[in-house]
């Protein structure tokens, strides 16, 4: 027994002995964190988080409520069944926000996003972008008719600024940064007026986001530049309420005069709405199928992309099944499973006979049959892939040997690629060697004394092989097989290039939604619900087999 | 404290150096990447406006990137990224509309960034209707046509010369070869089904119409290889293996008259598509203003008529087309090979562009369905 005090052991150096245990302890840890240190890095930065935001992008669907925020609040009160487009106030929110969409170009991408799930929006919303200033001008003419003031930017700075209109301008200004998906911080060099903006709500709005984007995104004084089309829209909008007239009756601060003026010749404005406008432009936006599809993707999540995936969309009615003629991801993804499992079924066929040879001829020989196994693995792909085209088509080398043999009419040769034959073939092919080399490396350590002890002992060869050998290489066999079931699921190239339209794997369907239709939703949720079907067959495979059951080596 | 003088010494001497270098250059970068299709019609570009803008341009280096076939995917990352390398990509005008759709190319001011003609035509006029989209700088017309094996054509037929022949399997029997999407088949499904080519677009805008041209297409439906790559149909044409097949003109013209393979082509009908350049959102001003430099040079007339001297497109500006002359190497008239020839257009299409952008989504599903079945 060393040094003692209340009963603590202690160290050399005088603490407590489990004291110093655990931070030598926490040292190690620390040490071996930090070599481990990089690769964690790299796998969280290049795996988990692409995981983490394809599963996110899957379900997000800011856009719609982020570039029109007004609209999104106001459709809440339409009822879709009605068979009625929505009320004005609807379509004046619609003109406040797809103006300022469109002066930041947004409304587009909006268009679509929206296309995505109704055929027709995208040139709606392209258009009607064109034609936004036309629609403010026509309230901006007669107005300018009625008091020349209205011209001048300096004018329209003078009556919209105040000094108390702080919160406002803020709300705005998170708005438009929330649409842009940049901040928007900095000095406008405009503060609105609290009373103005009671008196003109529409008005103040578009003044607002005016400046605001004058300022910040354009760089420019807002005091110097001619208000938007969409101000004078607004101020349109404002002289049709009654308290804003009664207001402005008794208002005596900066435009008074301009404002009483356009009171006194509220005539000489447009009589209709902002609805009848909208309807001018394009009949489309009074479709109540139009309303229903924007008012069903306002959330800013939705399950829209994963219900599509599966072949079933969101309707006004509820979850419904696409028509016939659109399914095509269950029978995919249905397709996918089943060959993939053919080329594992096909590579453990075609790769056992290979493995054992290589595992049990002697060394000379079987370094070569090595090589034979690993010069097509270091091949490129579309090398091999582009060769099996030319052994594998109608006027190709087997074809022509069959033909030269005999063997097939040269009025019917097979067809041998372009279908899921042409796919199963070059990719067992492709795939074999990852079967080949886990089942080598464990029938390697079958002691082949077990075999000549079964014998010795009466069985026959199968029964020898069956019974004896066979059970011990069913681990390669497990390695191989998650290995190259795995990698087939996941192949787009080949069976791009010998598919044809009967071959074709659902990753072909992800790959031209990330790259040619854009639809990077509906790609993000195919690759989800592709990663759950593997996870799912992966946790079978442990239930059946056992995963302590596989291996990769001696 | 002496090396701190001597590095933050060094730091200035660096930092006057390289900002009196950018005022030699006029604040223009001395580097631009450009983004291609790589093969024959990089090669064209290369040689007609790369080549001699660099040899005006002494110290400018120019990176060429062969990624124009997933640019929009690309372009679209780089800019979530918020780090766009590239500063010129070339891609088809139904990309560009996206693109300038999806905010990620900026929109140009024809008459201010490109050149006028040589007799002071301003630039919108003298590239016309082909401006499809703000962001678009169009460079060529190309066009998707058919082309057939002239020895493998049934005797006692006579050569097709109707874009029906690729759906009159009695007559012309074997395969065909079309491209795996909707564009452009549906379009001559219906025609060949007895719909007027005006109202073409009208009928392909209902769901019946769209089942007409399925069932039109399904009537060849088992005659038909479905190519992805531009490569394929010259390919599956030169292997035999196909009777006749939709492809870009210009890899038929390398085919026929570079390869000399029996194949004739088939005008009829063929569809009109525009491929051109757009300038990314977003460029940093050096880069911005060496790229307007070069675009200005690049779009101007003698570049595109030059253009036409290495491949068979035809050059998107009115007055480049009474310049296009011979072939660089093969030294052949060039302008009977141009999808604008008289002789070559008297009965054509022109890719619909906003119709493609409403309905791209929806026929494709439809279209990828019926495939499936």
């Amino acid at each position: 027994m060393s040094d003692t005090t209340d009963g603590l052991v202690l160290a050399a150096d005088g603490r407590p002995l489990k004291q110093s245990l655990r931070r030598a302890l926490l040292r190690q840890k620390i040490r071996a964190l930090m070599l481990i240190a990089p690769l964690l890095l790299f796998v969280v930065v290049t795996f988990i988080v692409p995981i983490l935001s394809m599963l996110f992008r899957s379900v997000e669907n800011d856009i719609v409520p982020v570039t029109l925020p007004g609209v999104v609040t106001e459709l809440a009160e339409w009822d879709s069944s009605t068979g009625e487009p929505p009320s004005e106030e609807v379509f004046r929110n619609l003109y406040i926000d797809l103006f300022k969409a469109s002066e930041a170009k947004q409304h587009t991408r909006l268009g679509t996003r929206l296309n995505y799930e109704q055929t027709g929006l995208s040139s709606l919303f392209r258009t009607t972008g064109r034609s936004l200033d036309d629609i403010g001008e026509e309230w901006q003419d007669p107005l300018e008719d009625i008091d020349a003031n209205f011209k001048d930017g300096a004018f329209w700075f003078e009556m919209m600024s105040g000094s108390d209109g702080d919160t406002f301008l803020e709300q705005r200004r998170d708005l438009l940064a929330e649409m842009i998906g940049e901040s928007m911080a900095g000095d406008v060099g405009f503060v609105p007026s609290e009373q103005v903006a009671k008196m003109l709500p529409w008005t103040s709005r578009a003044y607002a986001d005016f400046a605001i984007w004058t300022a910040i995104a354009d760089n420019d004084v807002v005091a110097e530049e001619d208000p938007w089309e969409a101000v004078y829209g607004a101020l349109g909008m404002d002289l049709t309420s009654p308290d804003t007239i009664s207001a402005i009756g008794s208002y005596s601060g900066p435009g008074a005069e301009a404002l009483q003026a356009a009171v006194a010749n509220l005539d000489h404005l447009p009589q209709d709405g902002f609805r009848e406008a909208f309807a001018a432009e394009n009949g489309d936006w009074v479709s109540p199928d139009v309303w229903a599809t924007i008012k069903l993707y306002s959330p800013s999540v939705t399950p829209g992309y994963f219900l599509n995936a599966i072949d079933m969309e969101l309707t006004p009615d509820g979850i419904e099944q696409k028509p016939e003629n659109e399914q095509i991801y269950t029978q995919l993804f249905i397709r996918t499973l089943i060959m993939a499992l053919i080329i594992t079924a096909s590579c453990i066929v075609l790769g056992y006979p290979v493995a054992w040879l290589l595992a049990n001829l002697p060394m000379r020989t079987s370094s070569i049959l090595m090589i034979l196994v690993l010069l097509p693995f270091w091949t490129s792909l579309l090398v091999r892939t582009s060769a099996w085209k030319v052994l594998l088509q109608q006027q190709g080398v087997i074809n022509e040997i069959l033909v030269w043999l005999g063997f097939v009419n040269d009025a019917d040769r097979l067809i041998l690629m372009n279908n899921a034959t042409g796919t199963v073939i070059a990719m067992t092919h492709i795939l074999l060697p990852f079967m080949v080399l886990p089942l080598y490396s464990v029938m390697k350590t079958v002691p082949p004394s077990y075999l000549r002890a079964a014998k010795s002992l009466g069985a026959t060869n199968w029964t020898a092989f069956w019974r004896v050998y066979f059970p011990q290489s069913v681990p390669g066999i497990g390695a191989g097989s998650i290995l190259v079931f795995i990698l087939a699921i996941g192949y787009y190239i080949t069976p791009e290039i010998v598919g044809g339209t009967s071959g074709v794997f659902i990753s072909n369907r992800i790959a031209y939604h990330i790259s040619s239709s854009l639809n990077w939703g509906l790609a993000a949720a195919l690759g989800t619900i592709l990663l759950i079907v593997v996870l799912g067959l992966y946790w079978c495979y442990d239930r059946i087999v056992g995963i302590d059951n596989v291996k990769l080596g001696g | 404290m002496k090396f701190i003088k001597t590095l933050s010494a060094t730091t200035m001497l660096a930092l006057v150096a390289t900002s009196g270098a950018a005022l030699a250059d006029d604040h223009m970068a001395s580097d631009m990447t450009l983004v291609s299709w790589g093969g024959a019609y990089q090669a064209s570009q290369i040689a007609a406006y790369a080549e001699p803008y660099t040899a005006m341009n002494e110290g400018v280096t120019i990176t060429w990137d062969e990624s124009s076939a997933e640019a929009v995917a690309k372009l679209r990352a780089m800019n979530e990224a918020k780090n766009v390398t590239w500063d010129l990509v070339d891609v088809v005008a139904a990309d560009a509309l996206r693109l300038c759709d999806e905010g990620l190319a900026m929109e140009i001011d024809p008459n201010e960034d490109l050149a006028a003609a040589p007799d002071g035509t301003s630039a919108e006029d003298d590239f016309g209707d082909l401006l499809v989209s703000e962001c678009f700088i169009p460079q060529i017309v190309y066009s998707t046509t058919v082309g057939y094996r002239s020895d493998m054509v049934p005797a006692g037929a006579a050569a097709p010369t109707d874009i029906c022949a690729l759906f009159d399997t009695k007559t012309y029997p074997g395969m065909r070869s079309l491209e795996k999407r909707p564009i452009n088949n549906m379009e001559w499904a219906l025609l060949c089904d007895g719909v007027a080519k005006e109202d073409v677009y009208d009928v392909l805008g209902t769901p019946e119409g769209q089942e007409q041209a399925l069932a039109k297409l399904g009537t060849i439906k088992d005659s038909v290889i479905w190519w992805s790559a531009g490569a394929d149909t010259p390919q599956l044409l030169a292997d035999g293996e196909v009777f006749m097949g939709s492809t870009y003109n210009g890899r038929l013209f390398s085919a026929i008259v570079e390869q000399g393979q029996p194949i004739s082509m088939l005008w009829d009908a063929q569809v009109f598509d525009l491929d051109g350049w757009i300038i990314p959102a977003g460029l940093p001003e050096d880069r911005l203003a060496r790229v307007k430099d070069f675009v200005k040079f690049a779009t101007d007339t003698q570049r595109l008529a030059d253009q036409s001297k290495y491949i068979s497109y035809g050059p998107a500006r009115a007055s480049s087309a009474p310049l296009v002359g011979k072939h660089a190497s093969l030294g052949i008239d060039m302008a009977p090979h141009m999808p604008t020839d008289p002789e070559n257009s008297k009965n054509t299409f022109l890719y619909n562009y906003e119709f493609w952008a409403d309905y791209r989504d929806d026929i494709d599903a439809k279209f990828q369905a019926w495939l499936a079945q």
